[in-house]
């Protein structure tokens, strides 16, 4: 024996894509849409991101601490969640209720189902719709901002910053809003949510990395955007195909295509369930949107989504290579089979009690 | 050029570059050789030989022990030491014969077609008296112009040609060592209508098949002839992965005008040379657990294989020399060796120089499907292929963590599973669900251990939950 060699189930080797990893490619994926946060919000924002962020970290660190784990702060899983949860604020947010709503995705929608991998529901928005939920003045607020484009840009005749009405509030009253204001974060809205560019780079770029694959943001998307457009077309509005870009960049559809519908853990591990999943997304977000009273339904969407994603994976089960889909005789028969097998295990089981 | 290829797969770093190039070097036997009597599937070999016997180099010491069976020969002359318990790389203790060499290479006559003699002569002319000597480079149409195989197997008959692989004890050289003769009688030889030659060598590190492919390209092709006679309606491919563009230039002009035969290149991705995966890259067929690949039409068989069956068929010489790649980061002089088998893999280890570092992984085969050692002890047989020695152990450092439903293991198993769930299944011991969810179609490929980024040992739990559903059905049965 040499006790230096060590013995294992092959492979004997692995890939260089740890969890780690991924999650740091998410956060330098997130930094050019927080960058133009930060830049149209001014310094208020990226203390609100700081501090969203930082209260998630500690909320890991010390949730775990106490209960004798080990520490997964280094998986950076939780700067994630809490970077999102920053990201989704208004910029003027007192900073306690990031700070809450960090405490409160940690903590109760996470660690409370058994920490990583096991929570049913994207942590960041959990967090965003209980604060919606609990604080709704404060959170649909939006004061004060435009930052540097005070400097650069004229302001649209549209767009009046201190009024706070976001571009959303605009569409849902089937007016127009500049779409490059949009694009390039000129408007009001979340701090994260600003600019639909940044987010579309931040987006390609996870593509590029393999860290996503195209099918949940792509059939979100697209299913949104092509009942948008009927629905445009239907109602009449004057650019059909400019409304739907507009209701593509603005609000969250961006951030929640990209990068909370695509979360591992709360979206189907299945090729054909992913697209289930995104089309669903997209039906959804266009039912609240165009059809509910809000003018905002992204996270509504995703959340209500999550929790049906059991379910979506089971029926969409890939069939093995070579084998027959079970129709629905063999499978009625197979349960039959096990059935039957059940009630021999326990007429035994009693049999041997008497 | 079109490139063949499959769902699924992974690109592991494969090492190539570290033997590709070296000319193959003769590893002569040391004093003592091992003889396992289980190199292949299927029973066991009997031996046929007694402690203290004389027995040459070539001569048969186990005969098959049934159909599914096949003979072992001693690959030196000597005296039969003793007959021991030894255990084989997968840990299977099976009988082995040991034999101690006299160094005096004596060898049995072999049954060579008619004609062959001024083969043979270049063969031995090839090789220097008893030192070490490179197998050099031989072009394809100088070999075809001596062997000159279409004239030769015109006069042998299909019953000939089954008899002279199947006395030869040809097994799948590939790694699973199923008997080449029983693969190549299948139940209805004229649904057969394609012989694969898997030359795709996937398995990172080992470039023994590259090596065969590039100086025997001629014998190859000799070999794979001989198979074809037997299906009346089966075309032959050459299955080579496009990372050995010379490998498919030299076969490609070797074949020049050949009808029946031709070079298929593939898209270079693991597990491209597991068997159900190339039948799906060339033939577009699906392959699942309970069928064989004569089912889909198709006969698989690995390059080494090819060339042994070109020395059983022409030749008339058993199967007791092969390839083998010595390789890996701990290796001082990685290579290519033409070794016996029986000899032991502390030996090659020393002719390849040694080690740089006391390895912390000695692993018989690749990194990806190879099974870990726990010493040097372990003889080759005739399915070795490969023996890897690593500095560091990756897998005893990985830390394995939550799984976090990334679906990288879905993207890249071949057979079309969901590992995870699979092994979860596996770890919560719910069978009748594993089986519902086609755990038994998994072949053990690795790619979702080696794309999980949790670090979960994937492949391990679900051959795991395979191996315990398949013991239950044997005591069943």
């Amino acid at each position: 024996m040499n006790p230096k060699l060590q013995v294992s189930a092959s492979p004997h080797t692995r890939g260089m894509m740890t969890t780690g990893k991924i999650m740091s490619l998410v956060i330098a994926a997130l930094m050019p849409a927080c960058v133009m946060g930060v830049l149209s919000f001014g310094l208020h924002a990226l203390l609100v991101l700081v501090v969203s962020t930082a209260s998630s970290v500690a909320a890991e660190y010390f949730y775990e601490k106490l209960l004798h784990k080990e520490s997964t702060i280094r998986d950076g899983s939780a700067a994630v969640t809490g970077l999102l949860i920053g990201m989704n604020m208004p910029p003027q947010i007192d900073l306690w209720i990031p700070c809450l709503g960090s405490v409160f995705a940690i903590i109760v929608i996470k660690q409370l189902y058994g920490g990583l991998g096991k929570n049913f529901m994207n942590p960041a928005l959990g967090a965003r719709c209980f604060l919606l939920i609990s604080f709704s003045a404060k959170m649909t607020t939006f004061t004060g901002g435009r930052g540097v484009w005070k400097l650069v840009t004229e302001v649209p005749a549209t767009t009046d910053a201190l009024s706070g009405a976001t571009p959303l509030a605009y569409l849902k009253a089937g007016q127009t809003f500049d779409l490059k204001a949009l694009l390039f974060g000129n408007c009001m809205g979340c701090i994260g949510e600003v600019s639909a560019i940044a987010l579309l780079i931040g987006g390609i770029f996870l593509l590029t990395m393999r860290v996503i694959r195209i099918r949940i943001p792509g059939s979100y998307l697209g299913c949104f955007a092509v009942l948008t457009l009927i629905t445009a077309i239907v109602r009449g509005y004057q650019d059909p195909v400019l409304y739907t870009l507009q209701q593509l960049c603005a609000g969250g559809l961006m951030l929640g295509a990209w990068f909370m519908a695509t979360d591992y853990v709360t979206s189907p591990i299945t090729a054909r369930g992913q697209i289930v999943f995104g089309c669903a997304l997209g039906f959804l977000t266009w039912v609240f949107r165009l059809i509910g009273s809000g003018a905002e339904g992204v996270s509504y969407s995703i959340i209500f989504m999550n929790l049906l994603v059991p379910v979506i994976e089971q029926y969409t089960r890939p069939v093995a290579a070579g084998m027959v889909r079970l129709n629905r005789e063999n499978r009625r028969l197979m349960r039959q089979k096990k059935k039957e097998a059940r009630r021999l295990k326990a007429a035994g089981k009693k049999e041997k009690d008497a | 050029m079109r490139k063949f290829t499959f769902r699924g797969g992974v690109h592991p770093y494969d090492g190539k570059e570290l033997t590709a190039e070296k000319p193959v070097r003769v590893l002569e036997a040391g004093a003592e050789l091992t003889f396992l009597l289980s190199q292949h599937i299927g029973a066991p070999a009997k031996c046929i030989v007694k402690k203290g016997d004389r027995v040459l180099e070539g001569q048969m010491i186990a005969e098959a022990g049934g159909f599914v069976s096949a003979p072992v020969f001693s690959s030196v002359s000597g005296t039969v030491k003793g007959i021991e318990k030894r255990r084989t790389v997968t840990g299977a203790v099976t009988d082995a014969v040991i034999v101690q060499n006299d160094f005096e290479h004596e060898k049995v006559p072999f049954d060579a077609l008619p004609g062959m003699e001024a083969y043979s002569a270049l063969r031995q002319a090839s090789r220097s008296e008893r030192a070490e000597y490179n197998l050099v480079t031989r072009p394809a149409a100088e070999a075809l112009e001596l062997i000159r195989p279409d004239e030769r197997l015109a006069k042998l008959d299909k019953k000939e040609i089954l008899e002279r692989i199947r006395s030869a004890g040809i097994v799948g050289m590939g790694g699973a060592g199923f008997p080449t003769h029983v693969k190549l009688s299948p139940a209805d030889p004229e649904k057969i209508d394609f012989i694969l030659v898997n030359g795709s060598e996937c398995e990172p590190y080992v470039t023994c098949d590259y090596r065969l492919m590039c100086d025997r390209p001629g014998e190859l092709i000799a070999g794979l002839k001989a198979v074809l006679k037997l299906f009346g309606s089966a075309k032959g491919v050459f299955c080579i992965e496009d990372n050995k563009p010379q490998a498919i230039r030299i076969l490609t002009e070797a074949l020049g005008r050949e009808e029946n035969i031709y070079v298929a290149p593939c898209r270079t991705k693991y597990p491209e040379g597991a068997e159900r995966s190339l039948i799906k890259a060339i033939t577009s067929r699906d392959v699942n657990s309970r069928m064989l690949p004569a089912d889909a039409g198709c006969i698989v068989i690995n390059v080494s294989t090819a060339f042994a069956i070109f020395e059983a068929v022409f030749l008339g010489q058993p199967l007791y020399r092969r390839l083998l790649t010595i390789s890996g980061d701990a290796v001082v002089n990685p290579e290519n060796f033409y070794v016996p088998t029986g000899v032991a893999f502390g030996e090659i280890v020393e002719k390849a120089g040694g080690f740089l570092q006391t390895p912390e992984k000695l692993i018989a085969g690749g990194p990806m499907m190879g099974f870990a050692q726990s010493d040097f002890s372990q003889v080759v047989t005739k399915t070795s292929s490969a023996l890897t020695a690593f500095r560091y152990d990756l897998v005893s450092r990985y830390k394995e963590t939550a799984c976090i439903n990334c679906g990288r293991c879905v993207d890249a198993c071949p057979a079309r599973l969901v590992p995870s769930h699979l092994a979860d299944m596996v770890q919560k011991k719910q069978m009748e669900k594993f089986e519902e969810n086609y755990g038994l179609e998994c072949v053990n490929c690795g790619s979702c251990s080696w794309s999980c980024p949790a670090g979960r040992p994937l492949a391990a739990l679900v051959n795991q939950g395979r191996q315990t559903i398949l013991a239950a059905r044997r005591k069943a049965r």
